[in-house]
């Protein structure tokens, strides 16, 4: 497998207020493939998918030391721009988020902000995305509807349809199937083993066999650190860490 | 004890079923003697000449216009500083210019007229080199500061309550913050956004005291530097000397019922967006 790194942390810090949530973490994530942060609630492993998309912003009173690297360039350096950035490093939630738009505005509201204007130009992206998100045959006769009015398996590929509009090279995807059942969970999985053709993808799970089913790559995280980090097979198989091994044998978390 | 409950509700029923009644019955007689074209059409109100005349258009007009200019300026006025409260404003800022626009909701209509008498209307005679600044221009000056505080806390009650996963899905898609909030967050907030609108018509389409002081208070068909005359100030100007059982009289009432209709038509509304928000 090729291995060229795309994101990367050095000595990365940060604070919410006086709690420190995240301590030197150093990380190296290679491009097209899929990585899967893992950990007990409140690791950190959710904050720091936020750091890499810069989402963390939004949160008042927060700090952050250390460098993160996207293409070998510091995001927080800055002269980056924001938007640019957040174009290139998608993101999907937890709880699937809709706009309270038509299904096609939930796609286009990208592209449309981007500057994108030409109704056939929007026809294809929405059609490519919906597409890419194994999602175009559910939908193709209700573009105009409210994408409200879906299942929430359905919302949550239309949220990653909408992601894949704008481009990006990166998606990143914070519990995403946690909110889902088990059959939309599975359509899901499926969708990120085809993607990661295409597309760098790092993944938040509480579900470790799913980490184990989906990923390339597993960085464990606790309290804070970054414990173990490399190939998901080696990391479920022969932890280095004592503590990896209490986690993933079910001892705690 | 529940006895005391339903009394106290009925109450208010009874209350609006009476003024219902009253204004109907008070009102009907007038409209049948002048009839309702005349009356709803005629362009000329003398009640006191030797031949009276009874057409209400130009209150009505002037109401319609007072309310629709007031509406031009006090909404995107009031708009943009309900999403500038809801949004972009720092808690600070915001915990002082909140409470300064929920007190302009407290003064009494009577001062703002006084205001308006005193400062509105020579200004505007200055400004624009008139015999007289009592016009329409400067009630719908006055009606506009008047229904800023409904569209500003109505509208900015609508954005606050845009679930947050909204705006976090367009600005994690790369839009900017302003981007987002008119592009995400108002549509979301649309049907509350226009009953604040609803409901600033209301407010100032009833407006009886504040405009009476600046208009001028003129039967003349609207326009804008002229002195002007509203359904309500109709009303309230000529009910003090109108002879009791006269037609006058009888026509001041029909005017009464004919505000009231517009009243409950903006109410229809209002009741039907609030509808239309929570079906959604």
């Amino acid at each position: 497998m090729d291995d060229t790194t795309i994101l990367s942390t050095e000595g990365l810090h940060l604070h919410y207020g006086t709690a420190h949530a995240l301590k030197d973490i150093n990380i190296e994530i290679p491009e097209k493939q899929v990585t899967a942060l893992i950990g007990p609630s409140g690791c950190g492993k959710s904050t720091f998918l936020k750091t890499l998309d810069r989402m963390n912003d939004l949160v008042p009173g927060v700090r952050i030391e250390g460098k993160v690297m996207y293409r070998g360039q510091d995001i927080y350096a800055p002269s980056v721009d924001v938007t640019w950035l957040r174009r290139q490093i998608g993101m999907v939630f937890q709880k699937p988020n809709p706009f309270p738009m038509s299904i096609y505005d939930n796609i286009a509201y990208g592209p449309r902000t981007h500057g994108t204007r030409s109704k056939v130009k929007l026809d294809e992206i929405v059609e490519q995305s919906l597409r890419q998100a194994a999602i175009w045959d559910e939908v193709k006769d209700r573009l105009k509807k409210s994408a409200l009015g879906l299942s929430g398996g359905q919302q949550q590929r239309i949220c990653i349809a909408r992601a894949l509009a704008v481009q990006p090279e990166v998606l990143l995807m914070d519990e995403a199937t946690s909110a889902l059942d088990p059959i939309s969970t599975g359509k899901i999985e499926e969708l990120i083993a085809d993607l990661k053709k295409e597309y760098t993808i790092i993944i938040v799970t509480h579900n470790m066999q799913q980490a184990a089913r989906i990923s390339d790559k597993t960085a464990f995280f606790l309290l804070g650190e970054l414990i173990e980090y490399g190939d998901t097979s080696l990391l479920f198989s022969r932890p280095t860490d004592k503590r990896t091994e209490d986690y993933i044998t079910g001892r705690f978390g | 004890m529940h006895i005391l409950f339903l009394i106290c509700g009925l109450i208010s029923i009874g209350f609006v079923l009476f003024i219902s009644i009253y204004l109907i019955i008070s009102g009907i007689p007038a409209i049948r003697e002048i009839g309702l074209v005349d009356f709803l059409f005629g362009q000329t109100w003398a009640s006191t000449a030797s031949e009276p005349q009874f057409g209400i258009l130009p209150f009505i007009l002037t109401s319609i216009y007072g309310t629709g200019g007031a509406i031009l300026i006090g909404v995107p006025v009031g708009f943009m500083t309900a999403v500038f409260l809801a949004k972009i404003a720092p808690p600070k800022v915001a915990a002082v210019v909140r409470p300064a626009v929920d007190l302009l909701a407290g003064i009494p209509s009577v001062v703002y007229g006084l205001i308006g008498m005193m400062v509105l209307v020579p200004a505007i005679r200055e400004l624009f080199n008139l015999p007289d600044g009592a016009s329409l221009f400067a009630a719908i000056i006055v009606l506009a500061v008047m229904i800023l505080p409904s569209i500003v806390s109505v509208s900015e009650t609508a954005l606050k309550a845009v679930p947050k996963e909204y705006e976090e899905a367009s600005l994690a898609l790369g839009a900017t913050e302003v981007e987002t909030y008119f592009r995400v967050s108002v549509p979301a907030a649309k049907s509350g956004i226009a009953a604040s609108i609803v409901l600033g018509i209301g407010r100032a389409i009833g407006e009886a005291m504040a405009v009476i002081m600046v208009a001028g208070n003129v039967a003349n068909m609207p326009s804008l530097f002229s002195s002007v005359r509203f359904l309500t100030t109709a009303v309230a100007s000529e009910m003090s000397y109108a002879a009791v059982g006269s037609l006058q009289q009888q026509a001041l009432f029909s005017i009464a019922l004919v505000l009231f209709l517009f009243i409950m038509l903006i109410n229809v509304i209002l009741n039907m967006l609030l509808k239309w928000k929570r079906e959604k």
